[in-house]
């Protein structure tokens, strides 16, 4: 770290964030609210496993207000993360890097994970809604 | 001929190189993503069909064996997957030594947990 005032480089709050960027820092941060999330599916499995009490608590509480608002949220953010994931695989086999089709194939994965989040929901509200 | 070596004698010296483990780092991340783009929709799927699933009903659903096992891949690259990603984050942000090593201690733990006791009770309710 410099330990004199010297002037730094632009940082983040200095640039507009081209849309590029903006879905790597939400690529990331997708990606580790999932990992908290996993604490929701090990607690659903080994409720199943449990027993009727424990399984009619873990529903309990996934259908709560808090419950829905991590679920809508973790759906969302599953369904970024998976297509965005496959952006980079696309990315890792050398396809994809002009500056355009890397605009336009951010712009599908936002519409993607929105229309993804929303059939899901959907399914869910057709089947009478989450109780 | 031997290729040429562009280390530093420096760096000959202290014997400090790369550690030569970041591409299999890269690997498996990638591969345990791959693995997961169908992973993740078959979950979302078998995930709608337990929304209004009783206790009986869900355990019959992950009674077949097919279930079982593709759950269990599921969460194992779940897991994996995120300590990978985890780790790198960590890397990137930590920068105190006590505190990363702790940290990339616990996430390891976490994961190693998390895919543990999720694969214990689906076997439980598999073979009950």
């Amino acid at each position: 770290m410099p330990q004199n005032a010297r002037p730094l480089s632009p940082h983040l709050q200095i640039y507009r964030w081209p849309l590029a960027m903006a879905l790597s820092i939400v690529h990331r941060a997708t990606g580790i609210a999932l990992a908290v999330g996993t604490l929701l599916l090990v607690w659903v499995l080994l409720s199943l496993a449990n027993g009727p009490e424990a399984y009619a608590s873990a529903r309990t509480f996934c259908g709560s207000p808090l419950g829905l608002v991590l679920l809508f949220g973790w759906t969302w953010a599953l369904c970024f993360h998976l297509a965005n994931g496959i952006r980079h695989l696309f990315w890792d086999v050398g396809k994809g890097f002009s500056i355009q089709q890397a605009k336009n194939s951010g712009i599908v994965v936002v519409v993607a994970s929105l229309v993804l989040t929303g059939l899901i929901w959907a399914c869910v509200i057709a089947q009478g809604g989450a109780k | 001929m031997s290729s040429p070596n562009f280390q530093t004698p420096l760096k000959r010296v202290t014997g400090l190189g790369s550690a030569k483990s970041g591409t299999h780092h890269f690997i498996v991340q990638r591969v345990t993503a791959v693995a997961l783009v169908p992973l993740c929709v078959w979950a979302i799927f078998l995930a709608l069909a337990l929304v209004h699933a009783d206790y009986a009903h869900a355990r019959e659903i992950l009674h077949h064996h097919f279930a079982a096992v593709w759950l269990s891949a599921f969460v194992i690259a779940v897991f994996w997957h995120a300590q990978l990603g985890l780790q790198v984050v960590i890397e990137d942000y930590v920068h105190t030594p006590w505190l990363e090593i702790a940290s990339q201690l616990a996430v390891k733990f976490f994961c190693i947990a998390g895919a543990l006791t999720s694969v214990f009770a689906i076997v439980r309710v598999a073979l009950a």
